[in-house]
């Protein structure tokens, strides 16, 4: 097992250093002089020449790479030039904001797709169903921006409940945190909803239809039990992976609702990162992401390791 | 047993009393367009960081409704005969945020930290200033390499802004992040992309004029939501208001519009001489293919379709509100049949063309706008839309044939136009040279006279205007909405708030 683990770690290096090599190189062909951008309306010649020296700039490329990998090696991701703050700083502080946000989106998502794909699926073919399958085609069709300014106006402007946008940490105030939350998760958890109810509503139907289920109900087991303890259990597995899948994507893909709630998450700071051609901050956000990709799988596969040891000897 | 009772209803009465005088806390919510930059004013460059330093740090100079430039920090000033020294006296006692006092040896070390710093975006705005004295505590001279009208009008800038000596020499380069100023309010806390906080400074040299306890700037790009933070009232006050939602808020009494003239303008530059593709144009090569090219537009329209009306028509780089603007160059009509004789008669009845533009929305609708327009006159114009960043360096590297561009504006004209006209110089993407105009530029530079600076923005504009390195469109409304209940606010033309004064009635 200490042998399989080792190789599997020793692996890693040579990924994490194409991806390093993939994300700086991919940076340098975005068109746009970087030093430009930061150089602010006057573009002063000499604020350029300075920035161009900041960032390296005047180096060749391979130069400039280890420049940069020599801070990463030490734990150093570089300074964003814009904020003027380090990029692990950065990171730190945005990622709990996303994952909070794609935490309740995903509960929202499964407390609404679940029970949704379950009626439809007991009831189908009645008004139930109908009903369920709409509200899914609404889910998966309306685009989040839209929703997010309809939701905007509804609950801030016209009812006055929640408010319109911006961010409370749990820490200062949690109500507040949870007024703001709310909605960008809502609008998040609602297109996945739809994905779940789809899937849990096609898993119901084929386990519905099992031999064993069959059996259940010959034995005279009540309806109620023969759904939920008999074929939801069976029927979640895939759900549950399809859901933790989606989790993976909230990360990365509440960049448009980050950007209408104006929530200072992951999203917004790598969009607004690139529009300002703040390398180091889009290098350092996507190399802390293909790590954490490159870990997890690593965990992954050490627990598939783990249980089925045939996989060690490979 | 009479005694405990009069001693309860004392006590209760002040409590009362102490409860009437403590006055509840106030905050005044501002919802900006973009997330400010770091706020060093030797470093800062953007626009939206200038509203936030109007409440941090106070300046020798600003400006006032009228563009008239008025001391703030400074409380006298003398230019020398020659012109080349303004003695500059200060205010006595103003002190920072830090209760260091603010003195001619203050001055001196951020007029030099503004020249000397690494990365300085003051530098150019303050080439001519060749050194500074103390002549004595509360006294300082500035000495120039040669005269410099538009100096007070850089004083009354970021480059006038005076810092803490002492908190800039401790916190070097990352002063950005704790700055410390003289201004009405003190900085507390920046959270990165989601807000500022500042505290009234109790110390402040005019604090009988700040009557709010706390400002928090929130940036939210998107209008709509800037908006409906606004209606919801979780903000007390918003810039740049889309003005599509003008017709909507001006249904609403609950809150009030305040509509300022920019001092910057929206154009269209032309590459004259940038690149080789210049000549390869027939709008780069013909200054009456440009002519026609300006006939052919109705500025009215642009502003109407493009704006919603809310922007005044302009060709010029200064408004012509301004006392700046040369009369002698009116706003040209919309003359298509003109636009087409002049076409046949430089030899190119159908001239096709590239007009890049940022993907902004006001952009964008302007090159439509624009496309259908000359069309009428027989131009074929392709749009290219670019984003902004890579628009700039096709920009630089003159890659373009015409460029969607606005501009912030300077309250001096000299901001307006030297960067843009005067021959390599870092704005001139038109790459428009000319040594008579270089030499007016400079005259204007060196003239501080009003009147003869006036005469010489007149000779500039009869060859300027009509060489056309840059066709002006117009110039757009500072629209800022906030509730009823916020009164004092001064609607200055640099569009930037002023917190002294505001109080919530």
């Amino acid at each position: 097992m200490a042998a399989y683990l080792f190789r599997r770690i020793a692996q890693i290096v040579p990924t994490l250093l194409f991806a390093s090599i993939l994300i700086f190189g991919l940076q340098q062909l975005l068109p746009g002089d970087p030093a430009m951008v930061l150089a602010g309306e006057e573009r002063d010649p000499a604020v350029i020449a300075h920035l161009r020296e900041t960032m390296h700039l005047d180096r060749p490329f391979p130069v400039r790479y280890l420049y940069w990998l020599g801070g990463v090696v030490h734990g150093d991701l570089g300074e964003s030039l814009r904020m003027q703050q380090p990029v692990r700083k950065l990171i730190a502080d945005k990622l709990p904001v996303t994952l909070e946000l794609a935490s309740i989106a995903i509960v929202i998502a499964l407390v609404i797709g679940i029970p949704a794909g379950i009626v439809s699926a007991v009831r189908r073919g009645t008004g139930w169903d109908y009903a369920a399958n709409l509200f899914a085609l609404w889910g998966l069709s309306t685009p989040n921006f839209w929703l997010g300014i309809m939701l905007i106006l509804l609950f801030s402007v016209t009812l006055g409940w929640l408010p319109a946008s911006g961010y409370v940490s749990p820490h200062e105030d949690l109500r507040a945190n949870l007024a703001a939350m709310i909605m960008p998760a809502f609008v998040l958890g609602n297109a996945i909803a739809a994905v779940l109810m789809r899937h849990t509503r096609s898993a119901m139907l084929q386990v519905l239809s099992s031999d064993y289920v069959r059996t259940a109900r010959a034995k005279g087991v009540r309806e109620r039990d023969v759904v939920l303890k008999h074929a939801l259990r069976n029927a979640l597995i895939p759900v549950i992976t399809l859901g933790a899948l989606e989790f993976g994507t909230l990360l990365s893909g509440a960049v448009l609702t980050e950007q209408v709630f104006t929530i200072p998450g992951f999203g917004k700071l790598i969009v607004d990162a690139v529009f300002n051609r703040d390398y180091a901050v889009v290098q350092g956000v996507v190399l802390f992401t293909a790590t954490a990709y490159i870990v997890l799988n690593l965990v992954a596969d050490v627990l598939y390791a783990v249980a089925n040891p045939r996989l060690r000897t490979r | 047993m009479k005694s405990s009772w009069r001693r309860a209803l004392a006590s209760l009465g002040l409590a009362l009393a102490l409860a009437a005088g403590a006055h509840a806390q106030t905050t005044l919510r501002i919802g900006l367009a973009e997330d400010p930059d770091v706020l060093d004013p030797t470093l800062a460059r953007s626009f939206v960081g200038r509203i936030v330093f109007s409440a941090l740090c106070d300046k020798l100079f600003d400006i006032d409704e009228k563009l008239a430039i008025v001391p703030q920090l400074a409380q006298s000033y003398q230019w020398a005969p020659d012109n080349k020294a303004l003695t500059i006296r200060l205010r006595p006692g103003v002190t920072f945020h830090d209760g260091e006092k603010l003195d001619a040896a203050a001055v001196k070390y951020s007029l030099e930290r503004h020249k000397t710093m690494p990365g300085s975006n003051r530098r150019g705005e303050l080439a001519p200033l060749a050194s500074v004295d103390v002549v004595d505590p509360m006294t300082v001279r500035l000495n120039l390499s040669a005269p410099f009208s538009p100096l007070l009008a850089q004083l009354a800038d970021r480059a006038g802004m005076i810092v803490s000596p002492k908190a800039a020499q401790a916190e070097g380069d990352k002063f950005g992040a704790h700055p410390v100023c003289a201004g009405p309010y003190k900085f507390v806390e920046r959270i990165a992309q989601d807000r500022i906080v500042l505290e009234r400074y109790a110390n402040y040299w005019n604090k009988d004029a700040v009557h709010i306890d706390r400002i928090v700037y929130l940036p939210i790009p998107d209008s709509t939501v800037r908006l409906a933070n606004l209606r919801s009232g979780q903000l007390d006050f918003i810039e740049r208001v889309a003005p599509s939602d003008v017709a909507q808020l001006k249904g609403d009494a609950r809150f009030k519009l305040t509509k300022i003239t920019e001092i910057g303008y929206q154009g269209i530059t032309i590459n004259v001489g940038k690149s080789e593709r210049a000549t390869q144009n027939p709008l780069g090569r013909d200054p009456r293919v440009r002519e026609a090219f300006e006939l052919a537009l109705d500025r009215d329209g642009i502003v109407q379709v493009v704006m919603d009306g809310e922007a005044d028509v302009g060709n010029q780089w200064v408004a012509p509100t301004n006392p700046f603007y040369a009369k002698n160059v009116p706003i040209p009509k919309r003359n298509v049949e003109r636009a087409k004789a002049l076409l046949k008669e430089a030899g190119v009845a159908n001239p096709s063309f590239t007009l890049m533009t940022p993907t902004t929305a006001d952009a964008q609708r302007i090159a439509q706008v624009v496309q259908a327009m000359a069309r009428e006159a027989g131009f074929d114009v392709k749009i290219q839309s670019t984003e902004f960043a890579t628009s700039l360096d096709q920009a630089d590297k003159g890659q373009f044939d015409a460029y969607v561009l606005a501009w912030s504006g300077r309250a001096d004209p000299d901001g307006n136009i030297f960067s843009f006209d005067a021959c390599k110089q870092p704005l001139n993407y038109a790459g428009y040279c000319k040594p008579d105009v270089d030499e007016l530029l400079k005259r204007s530079r060196t003239t501080l006279d009003t009147n003869e600076r006036r005469t010489l923005y007149a000779d500039l504009a009869a060859v300027v205007l009509k060489d056309r390195p840059i066709v002006y469109l117009y110039h757009r409304h500072w629209l800022w909405a906030y509730t009823n209940k916020l009164d004092g606010l001064r609607p200055i033309p640099d569009g930037l708030v002023r917190v002294t004064g505001v109080r919530f009635k």
